[in-house]
C-alpha cells in the first residue's frame, strides 16, 4: 500500500499572535512552529494502515518554506519513509495550493492521500477537498473514522447532530479530524533515524490566485465583565441580569 | 442582472436553519452589487420548509430533484451546483459539515479558490470583501474575494435570517450526468438527538473542574433547564475522554458564536478563549477569581460549581415555569 500524507507547518496553538508590519501577516518572531494538529492524525492513520498492510511506503508532501524541512523531519521521526519539500512561500488561495499539490501527487501512484481537515493558522479547509476533486478520485472529508478492506474505505465523518458513514473505493483522498486516532509520539531511535532518511526539495510555482489577504488584525478586546458576587447567594443576581439586562433567557 | 446562488440544505427532507442564514448572507452581497438572490435546494422529493426562502431573501428557489439526493451526495451535489455555479457572481454556503465539505468540491470544479467560516461581508469597489477569523479566532482576515464566482462559506448562528419578503419563484434545475464516487450509506444518530455545539443559540461548557467524567451531569442539567442549549467541553476533558471530540470548543475543537455561553469550570485556556470569544453573553462560574475566564465573561460567580450550578439550574427552572 502506498500513502502519501500533505503536512503543514503551522505556529503552534499557543503561540500569541502578533500581526506583522505589512498589516496582512503575522509577525513570525519568537513564534514555535509545529506539524498541524490535523495533519498528526492523518499522519498516524498513514503509518498505522501500512503496519496493518504489512509492506508499502509512506511518502510525507509539504508546500512551503525551506523552514518546513523540520516539520517533514519530525513526520519521518513518526516512521514516515520519506519526505518532498516543495518549496514556495504558499498562498491564502486553496485552489492554486491543491493545483500545485495535485501535479505533484498525481504522478506518484498513491492508494490513498491523506491530509487533515484544516489547518490551523489559515483555517482554509479545503486543499485536500481540492485536491481529490483535480485528480478525480473518490475523497472524504473530516473522518473521524476509518476502515480500509480489500480496497474500500469505510469513513465515519461527524455532523450535526450525528454521523455520517460514507463509503468508497481506493484510489482516494482522506482528510483526517480529531478523534481519528492518538498520534504517535517519535522515538529516539526514530529520531535517529530521521536523519538518514531521504528528502527532496524542490522549488514550485503557484498561479496569482483569486482570492488575495488585504488585512489581517485582533480581534476586539472583549470588555472584561464583572464578577456578580460569590457562591450560590449570588445567583439570583445572575438570573436577574440574564433576564432583564443581558435579554438571554 | 448579476445574480448571486444560496446553497442550502435539507436533512430527511426538511430545510436546516443554516440554509436561511446562507440565504441572507447572499442576501447582503445581492443588495450591495443590485443583483438577485437564487436558492438551490437539492433533494430527492419536496422539501419541507421551503416556503421560508422567499421571507429570507430569495427571488427564485431552484429544485434539484434526484433519487440519490435524500441523503449528502458529494459528487452529485457538486456536479449539479458547478453545472450552474458559473454564471454566478458568487455562490454561498453555510459553514455546517456538509458546506464544508461541499463549498471545496465546486470551488475546485470552478477552477477557483473559496473563503471558508466568513463571519462578515461587504462589497468595495465592486469586489465581495470578507472578514474570517484565523488562528482559531486569534486573528481576523480580510479577503478580497476576486474569483469568477466567488465562493464563500458563512459560519452558522452570525448571519441573521432576514426579513427580505422576495418572491422565492420555485424553478427546476436540471440534475447533469455525474461520476457517484463517494456514497453516503447513512446518518447514525447518537442516542440522544443532542443539539451541536456550533449552531445552539445557548452553550453550556465543562471543564476539569468538574472533577470527574459523572459530575457533567450537572451541566446537563442546565442545559436542559435553559432549553436549546447544547453541552461543550474544554480541550482537558475531551483529551482525558470524559466527553466526545465533537463537544470539544476551542482551537483544535469547534468556534461557537451562541447568544449565551456559560462556562463552568473552565480556567479558560487561550485556546479555548479564542474557541468562544465571539459569544454574544459569556458567563463563567469558577472557584478561582484569578482564572483568565473572567476577562471575557460578561457575568461571573466566584465559587464553588457544586454548589453554584445546583441552585442556577433550579432558579433556571423556576423562571421557566412561571
Amino acid at each position: 500500500m502506498k500513502i502519501a500524507v500533505c503536512l503543514k507547518r503551522v505556529p503552534d496553538t499557543t503561540a500569541k499572535i502578533v500581526v506583522g508590519g505589512d498589516g496582512k501577516s503575522i509577525d513570525e518572531t519568537g513564534v514555535k512552529f509545529v506539524p498541524n494538529p490535523y495533519d498528526e492524525y492523518a499522519l498516524e492513520a498513514a503509518l498505522a494502515l501500512k503496519d496493518k498492510a504489512g509492506a508499502g511506503e509512506t511518502v510525507v508532501y509539504s508546500l512551503g518554506a525551506d523552514a518546513a524541512q523540520e516539520t517533514i523531519r519530525t513526520a519521518l521521526a513518526m516512521g514516515i519513509d520519506r519526505g518532498v519539500l516543495l518549496q514556495s512561500a504558499g498562498s491564502a488561495d486553496g485552489f492554486v495550493v491543491a493545483e500545485a499539490l495535485a501535479a505533484e501527487l498525481g504522478t506518484g501512484g498513491f492508494d490513498l492521500i491523506l491530509f487533515g481537515k484544516m489547518a490551523v493558522d489559515d483555517y482554509n479547509h479545503q486543499v485536500g477537498l481540492m485536491v481529490g476533486e483535480l485528480l478525480g478520485l473518490p475523497t472524504i472529508s473530516a473522518v473521524s473514522g476509518l476502515t480500509v478492506d480489500g480496497g474500500r474505505v469505510q469513513a465515519e465523518r461527524e455532523v450535526e447532530g450525528g454521523v455520517e458513514v460514507v463509503t468508497c473505493a481506493l484510489p482516494a483522498v482522506i482528510t483526517a479530524d480529531k478523534g481519528l486516532n492518538t498520534p504517535r509520539l517519535p522515538s529516539l531511535k526514530g529520531i535517529m533515524a530521521a536523519k538518514k532518511k531521504p528528502l527532496e526539495s524542490k522549488p514550485v510555482t503557484l498561479g496569482p490566485g483569486a482570492v488575495s489577504v488585504v488585512g489581517l488584525s485582533l480581534p476586539p478586546e472583549r470588555q472584561a465583565g464583572r464578577i456578580v458576587g460569590e457562591g450560590p447567594d449570588a445567583v439570583t443576581l445572575l438570573v436577574q441580569l440574564l433576564r432583564n439586562e443581558a435579554k438571554v433567557i | 442582472m448579476a445574480a448571486i446562488l444560496a446553497v442550502t440544505e435539507q436533512r430527511q427532507g426538511a430545510l436546516r436553519k443554516v440554509s436561511l442564514e446562507a440565504v441572507a448572507a447572499a442576501r447582503l452581497i445581492a443588495d450591495a452589487l443590485g443583483a438577485t438572490v437564487d436558492a438551490i435546494v437539492l433533494g430527492a422529493g419536496p422539501v419541507e420548509g421551503v416556503t421560508g426562502l422567499g421571507p429570507s431573501g430569495a427571488d427564485r428557489v431552484l429544485h434539484a430533484t434526484h433519487e440519490g439526493f435524500g441523503l449528502y451526495n458529494p459528487d452529485g451535489y457538486a456536479a449539479t451546483i458547478a453545472s450552474i455555479g458559473g454564471s454566478y457572481a458568487a455562490v454561498v454556503f453555510a459553514a455546517s459539515a456538509t458546506g464544508r465539505d461541499l463549498a471545496p468540491r465546486v470551488a475546485a470544479k470552478l477552477r477557483t479558490a473559496c473563503a471558508t467560516d466568513v463571519t462578515a461581508l461587504h462589497v468595495e469597489g465592486g469586489k465581495i470583501v470578507a472578514t474570517r477569523p484565523v488562528y482559531a479566532g486569534k486573528a481576523i482576515q480580510k479577503l478580497v474575494l476576486g474569483g469568477a464566482p466567488a465562493i464563500l462559506s458563512v459560519r452558522p448562528n452570525t448571519f441573521a435570517p432576514g426579513k427580505a419578503d422576495k418572491a422565492g419563484v420555485a424553478e427546476t434545475v436540471a440534475v447533469p450526468a455525474f461520476t457517484q464516487r463517494v456514497t453516503v450509506t447513512e446518518i447514525k444518530a447518537p442516542a440522544t438527538a443532542a443539539l451541536d455545539v456550533t449552531e445552539a443559540p445557548i452553550v453550556v461548557s465543562g471543564g476539569r473542574g468538574l472533577k470527574e467524567p459523572a459530575n457533567f451531569k450537572l451541566v446537563e442539567d442546565l442545559a436542559a433547564a435553559l432549553g436549546s442549549a447544547a453541552v461543550g467541553a474544554s480541550r482537558a476533558v475531551v483529551d482525558a475522554g470524559w466527553r466526545e471530540h465533537g463537544a470539544q470548543v476551542g482551537q483544535t475543537g469547534k468556534t461557537v458564536a451562541p447568544s449565551l455561553y456559560v462556562a463552568i469550570g473552565i480556567s479558560g485556556a487561550i485556546q479555548h478563549l479564542a474557541g468562544m470569544r465571539t459569544s454574544k453573553v459569556i458567563v463563567a462560574i469558577n472557584k478561582d477569581k484569578d482564572a483568565p475566564i473572567f476577562k471575557v465573561a460578561d457575568y461571573g460567580i466566584v465559587g464553588d460549581l457544586f454548589e453554584v450550578v445546583p441552585r442556577l439550574t433550579d432558579e433556571i427552572r423556576k423562571l421557566k415555569a412561571e
